[in-house]
């Protein structure tokens, strides 16, 4: 079976790369782009660890074929920053203390900044509902929802 | 496996019909949200994946005045988004909302969620109540049935070879109507329903019930309608006894299974309060809207 | 934060820097082992057993092995025989079955390939021919006379006469102290409870993961997530039958562990295949195998009955605990025994502790392993205690709670413990007093782990500009980096930015236990002190030389070495300049510490939740949390903070929500996290943690292990809130809406008694 060429952007880059028609965009995206920062923790959507923007939607990336990507603007978490300058969430992740493993870290900062392009003032049920696709096992949430609301105070007051 | 699969982005409702019916080993999708885990755990094994997202009547929405009319893939984002389907039918939206994460509300739709016949999927008690319409298209071109006989069991539907769901049309309802969703799950969000009721209540200028539709999800193989409790409703102040029928008439139009997630007893008793709240809070927005107009 | 004990001003320790290895965990950089990938590297999937119970007849892999894109397939007769009976027995055969598979999801066989599908179908065509035999699910099958005997070759350790017929109790355990009937004779209120809970999964978001590198020498390196990398070593070796020395392991960083990666799953079989086929093999973990073959902790059944008398004295305490440890022997009802009384003053108790096996995956540390389950038992009886006598339940604590120098269950007198402090600031925190509103209820616990110290090494380098490097064998599974660079701060008197926390891989650092006890910041941290002190010592020596005096007139002060000697003014000599000139006074600055810690002071904690229930539906809702822990010192709050946090969250997803469901076969009905409820972030409150220092007098600064606690109380405190908001007693996990709802009904529909 020959492989399907697929052409996109992601975080600003143009990027070509092939794929099997079933390989998920996360696996795409980990073993063909060489972008590791979404990790695969559950592989059924449960997670949120693979989160990604398509187009400017927010999705798991385990749940995507890697073909769909085809023509479509892609932003992970490695293009969060820019250059040295982190994003606020980051640095807010950082000073608050809202990662213990890390391994979750990814998909929180990359669902947090979409739901702050949403909604950039989110009271604290809109942050735990508009974040409750992303499982953190390590800090019971509370630094992460603090977290983003700094992020969200810090962005608008900028 | 995975290596094998073909995959198909078709941009007309057309051309999906043609790659379905030259492959009965194709399948459709829109968000993959349940296949691909399913195709993950080794089953089914489809040659081609006909992705309906590129078909952009698939993905819109519209209203005429009287109808709207909704892409069956269109994201349930889309849908929550959308004001003038919030206003119409508050119900139907939250139950579209309530799928999953935010991650899954890009990808899910009501196509999705009805032709995937889940039992206890979101959408279809909410999409019945409000008499939704399929706009199926296959190699025999386009028909139109009302949502509720699309799915057939768990997992069955109507839906014959190469058909798949095009769009939903919905009437703009009458005055002093409002729907409602709830469903029970034990986590707050994440989670398959437990139980699911939608209700619509229409009311007259006196505040009784002029007509009710009431639907539970995941307590039966299918979508269940409760044509008791919407007899008990009519005539009636949505309130008291009749509310009381609600309850009682639900609980025992369900047909539940004891699985991981629930037991008959728990589904039954959950269905009747879950059905009596549901009215009661359709027809609040009733009354709401009858104040503002 | 309640400080409750004087303690010496720090510059360094209890201040929030950004953790050291933080910029590369929010850039999606920091390398977990799944994101390793080597130059020819092979996919490597494990087969497992369909079956919970059943004996392997034959294994045919001829045909997956002639498969395109197959270099490797292995089975258990790859690996040296082990006996059952052997020390090592459990851990070996749990990694690659032999005769017999013991649960769902055992692995039986590996393949390593091209590709991860050419593996996968490989995988798929390995044939296993089992003999089924009726498994043993629950405490009950366990026990049952005639049960099916899943190791005959186990003999009940501690049976008194010895067991001379195997059978499914692996261990009894029994403590007793004073005179039980005449305790319970002495008692005004005698109440006896039972309680039922099931396995539960630790849940890291992380699924393991490695990468195997065997070269033509025959030694191999792996990189991997572990909690402890010495103990990967130590335990491939004895599954392979190799010599250490040939086994290298570098940590991955880690996605979470809780307990669950204090064990060994894959590195073996990566490393048997990486030998036979001659190129790195790397595996993960699909989350299903994770929760189908690795870790959960144990499910229970427990009895507990107290003696009162009516001002609250606790007088007598008798329990009988069972604790299922899956398919191997596991220590869950000794940790069981060691907990259960062990936070009050009771005179007169016995304990007997069963440990059993049923045919589920074997069971992993979970965080204060066993605790939580004594304490749901412990804790929701003494709230009924404190009912039925009328008694605040705050005060019926702080009456019998115990103190220095009482005996604990062992019969070791405790050192200073913070637990009396730590029922005082859940009582003085607003939270104690504030008003409930319709259908919610509030309810306390308290909760006990003992902590663990164990080997653990580091060691200090200081670079030639005057930065260190800190070397340690402790994976940083929740910020412990930035742990050991405050204390090291702190002693070297240098910004802590200008010290370079590493995880040394096991050729860098010294012997180093597992992360495990909540023993890194405090046995890893006593390891690094003292590293640290003799570099002080070095420093000193230097100084003087450098300056021409005696040591002894030269102190360590703020990172500089300062003359105190009588021969006039000498300016002081900072660090940097001492590391500038280290090649003519004596050569490369670098030392190490390495010891056996002992004292990990006991971990009290004490919390306060409030639940709302939904009187018609059973959902109950945690609507506000205050949590209060003894750190001993927190070295760096905000993570001390968060590890009171992220047990509170685990515990009450044990409360609520999460168990392992089997079938009549034994196979897992809920494998993956849509069904295996763990918590998410719109079902939890803000945490409020109150971290209390009652410094450990066993350690430099101070420290207790602050890591499993907090997962201790949670489980009553939501049972005792519920209790308060419904009338109703749930003894039974998960309190799903279910069980919650059939309580109110049977209890007449609404708060009654």
């Amino acid at each position: 079976m020959s492989r399907v060429h697929v052409t996109c952007t992601i975080n600003g880059d143009p990027i070509e790369f092939l794929c099997d028609g079933g390989q998920t965009l996360l696996d795409a995206l980990r073993d063909e782009v060489g972008l590791t920062g979404a990790k695969e923790g559950c592989g059924t959507g449960d997670c949120g660890a693979c989160s990604i923007v398509m187009d400017g939607r927010l999705l798991c990336s385990c749940l995507a074929l890697a073909p769909e990507a085809d023509g479509t603007t892609i932003s992970t978490v490695e293009g969060l920053a820019s250059g040295d300058d982190l994003h606020p969430l980051q640095q807010c992740f950082l000073e608050g203390a809202a990662l213990q493993c890390g391994v979750c870290t990814p998909g929180f900062l990359v669902a947090a900044k979409a739901l702050l392009d949403r909604n950039p003032d989110p009271t604290e049920t809109e942050i735990r509902y508009g974040l409750a696709g992303n499982l953190c096992r390590c800090t019971g949430y509370d630094k992460i929802v603090r977290a983003v609301q700094t992020a969200a105070q810090t962005i608008n007051e900028s | 496996m995975l290596t094998a699969m073909r995959y198909a982005s078709p941009t007309t409702v057309a051309e999906a019909v043609d790659l379905l019916g030259s492959d009965p080993d194709a399948r459709v999708y829109a968000g993959a949200t349940d296949l691909i885990p399913q195709i993950r755990a080794g089953r089914p094994e489809p040659t081609v994946m006909v992705d309906l997202k590129r078909i952009e009547r698939l993905c819109a929405i519209s209203s005429n005045g009287s109808t709207y009319t909704v892409g069956a893939a269109t994201p349930t984002a889309d849908i929550c988004a959308d004001a003038g389907l919030t206003a119409a039918f508050p119900g139907l939206v939250e139950a579209s909302g309530l799928i999953g994460s935010d991650q899954i509300q890009s990808r899910s739709s009501w196509g999705g969620n009805l032709a995937n016949a889940s039992p206890a999927a979101d959408t279809p008690p909410s999409l019945i109540v409000n008499e939704a319409r399929a706009v199926i298209a296959g190699p025999g071109g386009e028909r139109t049935v009302p949502a509720a006989e699309v799915a057939t069991g768990p997992g069955a539907t109507s839906l014959g070879p190469g058909e798949i769901i095009v769009e939903f049309e919905l009437d703009q309802p009458p005055a002093r109507t409002a729907d409602a969703y709830l469903r029970l799950i034990p986590r707050t969000e994440m989670d398959i329903a437990v139980v699911g009721a939608a209700a619509r209540v229409t009311l007259d200028a006196d505040g009784n019930v002029a007509a009710a539709a009431v639907a539970l999800g995941a307590v039966a193989p299918t979508v269940v309608r409760v044509p008791d409790a919407e007899a008990a409703l009519i005539g009636n102040e949505p309130a008291g006894d009749a509310l009381a029928a609600v309850q009682a008439a639900a609980s025992a139009a369900t047909n539940p299974i004891d699985d991981k997630r629930g037991t008959v007893a728990y589904r039954r008793q959950v269905a009747g309060v879950l059905a009596r709240r549901a009215v009661s809070m359709a027809a609040e927005r009733a009354r709401e809207q009858g104040g503002q107009s | 934060m309640t400080v409750t004990e004087p303690k010496p001003s720090y510059k360094y320790i209890g201040t929030r820097p950004v953790r050291h290895d933080g910029v590369e965990k929010v850039t999606g950089r920091a390398r977990f082992a799944a994101d390793l990938n080597l130059p020819g590297q092979l996919h490597g999937i494990a087969v497992r057993s369909p079956h919970a119970h059943a004996r392997i007849v034959s294994i045919d892999t001829s045909e997956a092995e002639a498969m395109p894109g197959v270099k490797s397939v292995i089975t258990g007769d790859d690996f040296p025989a082990v006996a059952p009976g052997d020390r090592n027995y459990d851990m070996c055969v749990n990694v690659i079955a032999r005769d017999k598979v013991f649960y769902e999801g055992h692995a039986v066989a590996a393949v390593a390939a091209i590709t991860r599908e050419q593996a996968q179908q490989a995988a798929a065509a390995v044939k296993v021919a089992y003999d089924v035999l009726p498994p043993v699910l629950t405490i009950d099958d366990a026990l049952a006379p005639g049960a099916p005997v899943l190791h005959g070759h186990m003999l009940t350790a501690g049976a008194d006469p010895p067991a001379e017929e195997p059978s499914n109790i692996s261990n009894i355990t029994r403590f007793a102290g004073g005179d039980l009937d005449a305790g319970f004779a002495a008692a005004d209120l005698v109440i006896e409870r039972e309680f039922t809970t099931q396995p539960v999964h630790q849940g890291y978001i992380e699924t393991h993961a490695c990468v195997a590198d065997t070269g033509q020498d025959g030694h191999t390196s792996i990189w991997c997530s572990s909690q402890g990398h010495f103990n990967v070593r130590s335990s491939t070796a004895t599954l392979l039958g190799w010599e250490t020395t040939r086994i290298r392991v570098i940590p991955a960083e880690i996605g979470g562990g809780f307990g669950g990666k204090t064990t060994i799953y894959l590195e073996p079989l990566a490393v048997a295949m990486s030998a036979k086929a001659g190129r790195p093999v790397k595996m993960v973990m699909s989350r299903d195998e994770v929760f189908r073959a690795t870790g959960p902790a144990p499910g229970t059944r427990l009895k507990v009955k107290l003696g009162v008398q009516s001002d609250g004295n606790l007088v007598a305490g008798d329990a009988y605990l069972i604790y299922t440890n899956g398919a191997y022997a596991g220590p869950g009802g000794l940790l069981g025994a060691m907990t259960v009384f062990e936070s009050y003053d009771i005179e007169n108790f016995n304990i007997e502790a069963l440990d059993v096996v049923i045919n589920t995956a074997r069971s992993a540390a979970y965080r204060a392993p066993a605790a939580p389950l004594t304490a749901f038992a412990m804790e929701t009886l003494l709230d009924e205690v404190a009912t039925e006598l009328g008694i605040d339940p705050m005060d019926l604590r702080l009456q019998n709670a115990v103190t220095e120098g009482d005996p604990s269950t062992m019969g070791f007198p405790f050192a200073r413990i913070g637990f009396v402090e730590c029922l005082e600031a859940i009582r003085d925190h607003p939270h104690y007093t504030a008003p409930l509103g319709p259908n919610q209820g509030r309810g306390l616990a308290a909760g006990y782990w003992f902590n663990i110290g164990e080997s653990s090494s580091a060691t200090v380098n200081l670079n030639e500009d005057g930065t260190a490097t800190v070397v340690t064998g402790s994976p940083d599974i929740g910020g412990s980096r930035a742990s050991m660079a405050l204390m090291a701060a702190e002693v070297l008197g240098i910004d802590v930015y200008d010290i370079r926390p590493v995880v040394g891989d096991t050729e860098a650092v010294g012997f180093t236990d597992v992360t495990e006890g909540s023993r890194a910041t405090f046995a890893t941290g006593m390891a690094v002190v003292e590293a640290s002190r003799k570099m002080v010592v070095e420093l000193r020596g230097r100084a003087a030389k450098m300056m021409g005096v005696d040591v002894d007139d030269i102190d360590w002060v703020d990172g500089q070495a300062v003359y105190t000697g009588s021969d006039g003014e000498k300016d002081p000599l900072p660090l940097a300049a001492i590391t500038g000139k280290a090649k003519r006074t004596g050569g490369p600055l670098t030392t190490t510490g390495s010891l056996e810690a002992h004292g990990a002071g006991p971990g009290f904690a004490v919390h306060l939740c409030d639940v709302e229930v939904d009187q018609e539906t059973g959902v109950v809702r945690v609507v506000r949390y205050t949590a209060s822990q003894d750190a001993g010192t927190a070295i760096h709050p905000s993570y001390v903070e968060g590890q009171i946090q992220g047990g509170v969250a685990q515990g009450v997803g044990w409360a609520l929500n999460e168990e392992y469901i089997y079938d009549s076969d034994g196979v897992m009905e809920n494998p993956s996290f849509l069904d295996y409820r763990v918590p998410v972030a719109s079902y939890l409150p803000m945490i409020d943690a109150i971290i209390v220092e009652v410094p450990n007098p066993a350690h430099p600064y101070g420290v207790r292990g602050v890591g499993e606690t907090g997962i201790v109380p949670p489980i009553p405190a939501v049972a005792n809130a519920i209790h308060n908001a419904t009338g109703c007693r749930l003894r039974d996990l998960p309190m799903s809406p279910i069980r919650v709802l059939d309580a109110i009904t049977s209890n007449g529909g609404s708060k009654g008694a």
